[in-house]
């Protein structure tokens, strides 16, 4: 009886051990992995803000060549 | 809007690519290797950056070899913008090939031959521009440097992918065994890697494109 009694308490132990890590369901992926989703995140936004500006310039350009074809 | 995705469909291909390529890069799944551990993941976005510099190295031997057919001076910016590109990529893949070093080989620099030869090689070009810069004259400027950059050319093909893989080198593929056969490169890894040497050879391009049309406004405006 006694080793059925340490057997029951071992077992809600870890029962609880396992509720406290897993119970409570929230929108993690961006935690998961050890948060390296959050580090590619930011690599792509820098990408994305420098392919981004790379396409502002070209727009620019494109106006300056106008202009200037215009006055040759 | 419709023109500017006529126009500029491949700049977004090219974008799209590099984007992928990176996330892919930092996500998908890579051999387990010794030493190395995750930063396999920079062959990724290090050996890109030196296949860029190969694609711009070569349209610029195109231009010079045009230049020298046709004598336009078109050409002959074509060839020097593409050049200075060019450079900015090979030093990117420099100080990305000396951080992987310190933390793979154990040092920045450790004289291998590959790192060796590749800086003679940058040496070669930066010569090159120097060597523009130093005549005054415009015609005599582009016919000399295009003859001086068809002789680059080849150097540097034969420093950078020949000269390493007859003797012992820290890198890969070299040492008489061609290709990435030692990295255990796998069909994921192929996924990405040729695709980031498309896409940063686009984005390379874009840039060299930029600087061309800058070049020839500049050009337009001081003659």
């Amino acid at each position: 009886m006694k080793k059925f009694i340490v057997a029951l308490a071992l077992l809600f132990s870890s029962v609880h051990l396992f509720a406290q890590t897993d119970s409570v369901e929230m929108a993690d992926v961006l935690r998961s992995n050890g948060k390296i989703y959050v580090v590619v995140l930011c690599i792509v936004i820098i990408l994305a803000g420098l392919l981004f500006y790379l396409f502002s310039l070209d727009r620019r350009l494109k106006k300056i060549e106008k202009k200037s074809s215009g006055k040759n | 809007m419709n023109g500017f995705m006529y126009k500029s469909w491949w700049k977004i291909l090219g974008s799209v690519i590099v984007i992928y390529t990176t996330v892919a890069g930092l996500l998908l799944g890579v051999p387990h290797l010794p030493i190395l551990n995750e930063t396999i993941r920079n062959l990724y976005f290090h050996v890109p950056m030196w296949f860029a510099m190969l694609t711009l190295f070569s349209i610029s031997v195109f231009y010079s070899i045009k230049h020298l057919l046709t004598g336009d001076q078109a050409d002959d910016l074509r060839a020097v913008e593409s050049v200075n590109v060019g450079v900015v990529f090979s030093l990117l893949g420099l100080v990305t090939g000396s951080l992987w070093a310190k933390y793979t080989w154990g040092q920045y620099w450790s004289f291998d031959v590959k790192q060796n030869f590749t800086a003679v090689a940058i040496l070669l070009y930066f010569a090159y521009l120097i060597l523009r810069n130093a005549i005054d004259e415009q015609q005599k400027r582009a016919k000399i440097s295009a003859i001086y950059n068809i002789f680059a050319f080849p150097m540097m093909i034969v420093l950078i992918l020949v000269l390493p893989r007859l003797s012992d080198s820290l890198h890969p593929g070299n040492g008489g065994n061609p290709g990435f056969n030692k990295y255990d490169l796998d069909e994921r890894m192929r996924m990405v890697l040729y695709p980031a040497f498309i896409g940063w050879s686009i984005i390379g391009y874009w840039i060299y494109t930029i600087r061309f049309r800058i070049r020839s406004i500049e050009n337009q405006q001081n003659s």
